[in-house]
């Protein structure tokens, strides 16, 4: 037969790794295809199927996770995909959020009456991205998971039709994306011109075992590598677009961006930087290290001086991108599972604060003033008690869960003698908790109302989102155990060949 | 360790206030008596299993150990546990924490929003038992750091017109002067752990006791934690944000903060300054014996020149937290006891200072010394109760105040005679200050609002008597504390001796050789 002669072998896949993957792109494309046929699907329908699609992930996780403790991390598709510790952790921390973002969604395109299901395929989609990244073993999937994660995000930042500072946003970030992309790209083919390969594994052999006489195309795609997720992750110097960006978005997409957005693109640096190209950390370092300070410190300085909230806590989101990065640069194993508690922690913080950001935004998604939240206490005191967790935990104060992040970050930075930067990182934090002190001043310290406050009405949705990230804060503030130990195990591993 | 019981006392000691915030945050603002006591209640019961500490601690020269020791591990990656464990050093700081916060909560009446107030202080109550009985620098951290917390909010929301600016600089200031300690404290644990080989801790004595860091390092370190201690104390450069949180501090607020919060900074510099880094004390100790007596002097001109009650008596702690840094930094065992016991007297006058300062300002609404005058008149046993805490607070022989701040000045005249000579011209200026503002309300013709201002009533009578009594009674018969201070406080010098290479050995022997060299002298300008 024929057919028989031209049996190419087709690489091995391990269907079980890749259930996250499908069951978040899978929901995406039949939800896609459900809202073209002729009927109008009820949004209810839409945003219970992505919370459900996100549920399941997380309890897919599960079992997954106890395979690889017990068996060891795998790698398939000709080695193209790995699932590890971190895969998993990360996969996990990508659904509570896609959850997160689909409470908030729902009401939020109620309140600002905008057609529904696109947000929802687009969401999932964005997560499915997420999941391929945090499980990519080879630059190109890498690549491809980041674009589908980010063209995703770009029209979600346009989502909301009636306001121009939305389409401006989406503008922004398409645009610098774009460039983004293009640096990483560039980079990437550079190390490939440089080692010969694209797979993470064998970079890492090849650089391992071999002396380069001329490193500086490998150096220079290190550099444009780290400018694309530099982008990405909005560290300073290439963080400007996120105050516009973060502002202009619909909130619930903001969240979205803060949380997963930064928790795939750090697990993707992780595994590029500190497993990939870890033998040449003495050369990246360095580099990584002042990126952290300044993101710090930057982040939290400019921060000080923002009026509009939403803004204020874009900065503050560029500080805790530092803070990530401190651990990033610490290029070991401790530094390895306190960036996966930092991000697992932020994820908390930062949906349960954008959804109390959500809430006060009110019609038209406006209410972002600081004086919005003069006396809040005094209106809404769950919910300004709620918030008051939720910055204390950003600001790190102790009991709180920043608190634990932001030790483990310190202490692996401290561990490797990066003592000028948990240094400046403790000095930024302090200037950042200046930041928290205004919002709470705002809601408890000034009586006096602002004259034009108008209700604020908290969806059930973000009631459960805000009412859970705040229990979490403080849950892993007082019991850090169980996370700590859980990043332990998620420590990422380069398997494959 | 030493004794250690079956119930866990010294985490009873932190759990029970905790609780009780958790309990009184939820109960209906609408009955603010039971809300208070309730928290009275919850308080009370810390002070009980306090004072059943103060009655079970061994005394005896071997008592130098940590008692009531108890362990819970906490972050096994980091080796972070719930260390605790008191010795002479901070059990009297844990009984007078004990004895201040119901007096405080019994005091005063918030006003409005009961529940969260009644909460933030017991909060408060809880963060500060942990630092004064938790013996891991990284727990100890979290304590000191968390107290920050319920303050902000007791002097932001209950205190007075200017609330707000003070709250945030409290804030900040502590937070940012903490900050480098967190490193501080990370670099101890890991550097200790690479010297020896061993798992990395965090556990107070572990490291004390070994002394694996190189000279250099610790002196840098020491230098982190001198940092955060000296903003809390605070040391004189770093003591603005002090005037503004207690005149604009609810008096609850203020008696806490000046009777309990500015010891976590004294009571650091001697259980994690002097104890992890005797050699970088030692080296820094003339700049802070010299820091001390700056304080001295500058508090009490200070406070002698404001016109505002409660600033007066936030300048003249300033004067006396001089005094327990220059018994601290003295380094033997006279001046850290002195120190020590001044820490307790501190507690004691400042916070029933600050007490009938409030009772005269719910009384009259204002603080200023000019608007006040001829109280005695109408307000016989009110002028008579501050006249006696006054004197205590000034150092009157026979008062509690004299015996801390006579060792104090018996341990820096051995150490470095000159600093001790300047500090007892200090005594002088607290003396002048105090004396002359009482002279100005209470005495002299009343006028207006003045004449018929009520005395003491019976409930602030009962919050004073307490704190009178102690007052004579340490003033009178000191011995029973400092008997439980003393093996503490000599191990605590032995350790700084043995530790020392360079320590001059005889300080006591000095004082004989009559003149002191001439390159000491030198070293602390």
């Amino acid at each position: 037969m024929i057919f028989a002669a031209l049996a190419v072998p087709t690489p091995e896949v391990v269907w079980w790794g890749l259930i996250p993957v499908i069951v978040l792109s899978g929901s995406a494309l039949l939800m896609l295809t459900a809202a073209s046929l002729p009927w109008r699907m009820p949004a209810w329908l839409a945003s219970t199927w992505t919370v459900a699609a996100g549920i399941a992930v997380v309890v897919a996780v599960f079992p997954m996770w106890a395979r690889i403790q017990n068996d060891g991390p795998l790698a398939f598709l000709g080695s193209a995909v790995a699932v590890d510790g971190s895969t998993l952790f990360v996969t996990a921390t990508l659904a509570v959020a896609v959850v997160a973002t689909a409470l908030l969604g729902r009401a939020y395109l109620e309140r600002e009456d905008l057609p529904g299901v696109e947000f929802y395929v687009l969401l999932l989609l964005s997560a499915a991205g997420g999941v391929v990244m945090v499980s990519a073993n080879d630059l190109i999937v890498l690549f491809l998971g980041l674009e589908v994660l980010s063209i995703a995000v770009y029209v979600l930042a346009a989502m909301h039709l009636r306001r121009v500072e939305s389409q401006e946003a989406a503008i922004k970030y398409f645009v610098l994306g774009a460039f983004s992309s293009a640096f990483l790209l560039y980079g990437i083919a550079l190390v490939y011109g440089a080692t010969g390969s694209t797979s993470l594994v064998r970079i890492n052999a090849h650089l391992a075992s071999t002396v380069l006489v001329q490193d500086a195309m490998l150096l220079t795609g290190f550099a444009l590598v780290l400018v694309g997720f530099g982008f990405k992750v909005a560290a300073v110097p290439f963080h400007a677009w996120t105050p516009d960006v973060y502002q202009g978005a619909p909130t619930p997409v903001v969240a979205w961006m803060a949380a997963g957005v930064k928790a795939a693109a750090f697990t993707a640096l992780l595994r590029t930087f500190v497993l990939s190209f870890g033998a040449y950390s003495g050369d990246w370092r360095p580099a990584v290290a002042v990126m952290a300070g300044v993101t710090v410190v930057g982040g939290a300085t400019v921060a000080v001086v923002q009026t509009d909230v939403k803004r204020m806590l874009a900065y503050s989101s560029i500080a805790h991108g530092g803070f990530i990065l401190t651990g990033v640069q610490a290029a070991d194993d401790r530094g390895t599972s306190a960036v996966l508690v930092y991000l697992g922690v932020y994820t908390l913080l930062a949906v349960g604060s954008f959804a109390v950001l959500s809430a006060m935004g009110g019609v038209g998604d406006t209410g972002h003033r600081l004086d919005d939240y003069r006396g809040l206490a005094r209106r809404q005191p769950l919910l300004a008690a709620a918030f008051t967790v939720l910055l204390l935990g950003q600001a790190g104060i102790p009991f709180t869960g920043g608190f634990v992040a932001k030790l483990g970050v310190i202490a692996a930075a401290v561990n490797v003698g990066s003592y000028a930067v948990a240094a400046a990182a403790m000095l930024g934090a302090a200037i950042a908790a200046f930041v928290y002190l205004r919002l709470l001043v705002a809601m408890y310290l000034d009586d006096d109302q602002a004259a034009d406050t108008h209700p604020v009405v908290v969806p059930v949705g973000a009631r459960m989102v805000i009412g859970l990230a705040a229990a979490g804060v403080l849950f892993v503030g007082l019991v850090p155990g169980p996370l700590v130990d859980l990043s332990r195990d998620a420590i990422p591993v380069l398997v494959g060949g | 360790m030493g004794f250690a019981p079956a119930f866990p006392v010294l985490p009873a000691l932190l759990v029970i206030p905790a609780v009780g915030a958790a309990l009184v945050a939820v109960l209906p603002r609408r009955r603010p008596e039971v809300v208070k006591q309730v928290a009275m209640l919850f308080s009370t019961a810390t002070a009980g299993i306090a004072f059943w500490v103060l009655g079970a601690f061994e005394t005896g020269p071997g008592a130098a150990a940590f008692q009531f020791t108890a362990h819970q591990p906490w972050i096994g990656d980091l080796g972070i546990a719930w260390n605790f464990g008191v010795d002479g050093i901070s059990l009297f700081l844990v009984v007078l924490t004990a004895l201040l916060f119901p007096i405080a909560l019994m005091a005063v009446d918030p006003g409005h929003d009961e529940p969260s107030y009644f909460a933030w202080m017991l909060l408060l109550e809880a963060g500060v038992m942990g630092v004064f009985c938790v013996l891991d620098l990284v727990v100890f951290f979290l304590c000191f750091e968390v107290v920050l917390v319920p303050m902000y909010f007791l002097i932001g929301r209950w205190g007075h017109n200017n609330r707000t600016y003070a709250a945030t600089k409290f804030f900040l200031f502590t937070m940012a002067g903490s900050a480098l300690m967190l490193v501080g404290i990370l670099a101890v644990g890991f550097l200790h752990a690479g010297a020896t080989g061993d798992p990395v801790t965090f556990d107070l004595v572990t490291i004390a006791e070994s002394q694996s860091l190189a000279t250099g390092e610790a002196r840098w370190l020491f230098a982190t934690f001198a940092l955060a201690f000296a903003v809390k104390v605070p040391i004189v450069p770093l003591h603005t944000w002090l005037p503004d949180a207690h005149t604009e501090a609810p008096t609850a607020g203020s008696v806490i903060l000046a009777g309990v919060l500015l010891k976590l900074g004294t009571y650091g510099f001697l259980r994690f300054g002097l104890y992890l880094f005797p050699e970088a004390a030692h080296f820094s100790a003339p700049l802070f014996m010299t820091l001390g007596v700056v304080g001295i002097l500058y508090g009490g001109v200070v406070a002698t020149m404001q016109r505002d009650l409660k600033r007066l008596v936030a300048y003249s702690s300033v004067a006396h937290l001089g005094f327990i840094i220059l018994g601290t930094f003295a380094l033997n065992t006279e001046g850290i006891e002195g120190g020590l016991l001044q820490m307790v007297n501190h507690g004691i006058s400042t916070g029933a200072l600050f007490l009938l300062v409030g009772m005269i300002y719910e009384r009259r609404h204002t603080r200023l010394i000019d608007e006040l005058g001829g109280l005695q008149r109408a307000a016989p046993v009110m002028a008579g109760v501050f006249m006696v805490v006054m004197l205590s607070s000034i150092g009157l022989p026979g008062l509690n105040g004299f015996v801390g701040e006579f060792l104090v000045l018996v341990g820096a005249f051995m150490a470095h005679r000159w600093w001790a000579v300047v500090a007892a011209a200090g005594v002088v200026l607290a003396a002048l200050c105090l004396l002359w503002a009482y002279q100005r309300v209470f005495h002299g013709p009343a006028e207006g609002d003045n004449t018929d201002m009520a005395d003491l009533n019976i409930r602030e009578g009962l919050v004073l008597a307490p704190l009178l009594a102690l007052i004579v009674f340490l003033g009178v018969y000191p011995k029973p504390v400092i008997e439980r201070m003393q093996p503490a406080v000599d191990a605590l010098v032995a350790h700084v001796e043995r530790h020392v290479p360079a320590f001059d050995e005889p300080v006591n022997l000095r004082v004989a050789q009559d003149l002191p060299k001439a390159d000491d002298m030198g070293d602390g300008s």
